[in-house]
């Protein structure tokens, strides 16, 4: 089992903790519903998809109502460092959450206490927290895109809102951003970045770069870093090395993407209902071989 | 003075001539944004910022401000009920936020981001169609406000967001505005 943590845009939703369900268009965890377009919804309904071609247990979900005023996430932090010690997962992922270094710091201690330690993957509000405490290397994935990347290569900035001007945030210079990156020991063991090309890399430089099927429209679409998180997340949750994980998570959501025909006005939940049959096709056909060889760097994937 | 006019460049000041500035610090990112209000609309000359290493918490903004002032602005700050946390002298230059935009041209549709935000609008009806990027949890729920309207129907970002991922937001609609007016 592995487990998801995030909020949901609704102050009123509590904070709930269980597995989940993808129903239609709807997320559902505990007799709650949720629709699914973008944020930690979006993560977890890709999750579900991987788990059912694997006839896997569905993802574990830690959830709360959260608008950004931060007070569902310090719930969250709250029940998180009472209740991780004790838990057992594959991977654990982080997702949209209020950073804050001293939460940050307190559920972090809560994970060195897990046994065994899950693969422990950050992304968005959880990775600004990550990089700002000073712990990046404590995570084994961050999943940037190019402007997160220009704020993990930037020593100073606290959060990408922040990004010192002479850092271009330009996907020519994603080579330079990761080695600066490594440089400040400000990322995780790997980084998986986000773009036109998704790249896999770790503090010796880049491992792997999947740019097949490229479908330049998904960029704009919320959510899709989302999906790819969740593949992530759910590929490594069930025992898939790290670096594989990354590589068909990146060429299954490619995948799905030229499959749904989006344009920069599609919704991700569009997306999503490809990725089952994607995942099969290429899981089952080998289409790793034609899509991850085309880009190949280190022999890795 | 509009509250994102600190995203537009200003020559900036030497450590030397800091000493004369003071931030106010809040309880969150919300209360910055209504004391810029507050205090833009009552005329003060000030900035939001971001905070010195030692006060930040993770997702912050600091409103930089004439020190000899300071009374006055507190008086200001009282009568709307939003009191700040501290108030600390200038000791070294704050963090500027991004002032970098980038633009894709999508045919009928235009994205343009700033640092982690993306918004991206169909030309013709100048509808809000996609909001994509960020990390903080205001972000779903400024698109679940935002995508399906117009520019014009649309709440801005500075209206209902919480956090910096929002302001990164404010910054990319005010530019796309700009982009996609008659």
């Amino acid at each position: 089992m592995f487990a998801v943590v995030g909020t949901v845009p609704d102050q009123q939703f509590p904070l709930t903790c269980g597995q989940v369900a993808l129903s239609g268009r709807m997320l559902e965890i505990n007799g709650h519903r949720l629709a699914v377009n973008r944020g930690t919804p979006a993560l977890l309904a890709a999750a579900v998809n991987i788990c059912d071609y694997f006839n896997a247990p569905p993802p574990f979900a830690y959830l709360v109502g959260d608008i950004g005023t931060g007070a569902g996430s310090r719930k969250l932090y709250s029940h998180l460092e009472a209740d991780l010690p004790s838990q057992k997962f594959g991977s654990l992922t982080f997702h949209y959450i209020q950073p804050d270094v001293d939460w940050h710091n307190r559920v972090m201690l809560a994970m060195e206490k897990m046994s065994p330690r899950p693969v422990v993957i950050a992304d968005a509000g959880f990775m600004y927290a990550a990089k700002m405490s000073g712990y990046a290397d404590f995570y084994d994935i961050f999943t940037p895109d190019i402007g997160e990347l220009a704020f993990l290569a930037d020593e100073s900035a606290p959060h990408p809102f922040y990004t010192r001007g002479f850092i271009f945030h330009e996907s020519n210079r994603v080579p330079e951003l990761i080695a600066r990156a490594y440089q400040y020991q400000n990322a995780a063991r790997y980084l998986l970045i986000k773009g036109e090309q998704d790249v896999l890399a770790d503090a010796d430089g880049i491992i792997q770069a999947v740019s097949e099927p490229m479908v330049a429209v998904l960029e704009a679409i919320g959510g899709t870093g989302d999906i790819l998180t969740g593949l992530v997340a759910a590929l490594t949750g069930l025992g898939y090395e790290i670096p594989i994980a990354c590589c068909h998570a990146s060429a299954i959501s490619r995948l799905a993407g030229e499959t749904a025909r989006p344009d920069p006005g599609s919704q991700v939940i569009d997306i999503i209902r490809c990725l089952s049959e994607c995942a099969a096709s290429f899981l089952n056909e080998d289409k790793h071989n034609t899509i991850l060889n085309k880009t190949k760097e280190r022999e890795t994937c | 003075m509009g509250i994102f006019d600190f995203f537009k460049k200003k020559p900036s000041a030497g450590v030397a001539g800091l000493k004369d500035r003071g931030i106010l610090v809040f309880e969150n990112t919300s209360e910055v944004i209504q004391a810029e209000n507050l205090l833009a609309k009552n005329g003060w000359k000030i900035r939001v910022m971001g905070p010195p290493p030692e006060i930040r918490t993770g997702c912050d903004l600091v409103i930089e401000f004439p020190l000899i002032e300071e009374l006055e602005i507190l008086r200001v700050l009282e009568s709307g009920q939003i009191a700040p946390l501290q108030i600390v002298p200038v000791s070294s230059p704050l963090l500027e936020p991004v002032d970098i935009f980038f633009t894709t041209d999508y045919g009928r549709f235009l994205m343009v981001r700033a640092a982690n935000m993306k918004i991206t609008v169909e030309k013709e009806t100048r509808t809000v169609v996609n909001i994509s990027g960020g990390g903080c949890p205001d972000v779903p729920y400024l698109a679940a406000e935002m995508v399906g309207k117009s520019l014009d129907e649309a709440p801005s970002p500075r209206s209902i967001g919480h956090t910096l991922c929002g302001y990164a937001l404010q910054l990319a609609y005010e530019e796309m505005e700009r982009q996609c007016s008659p």
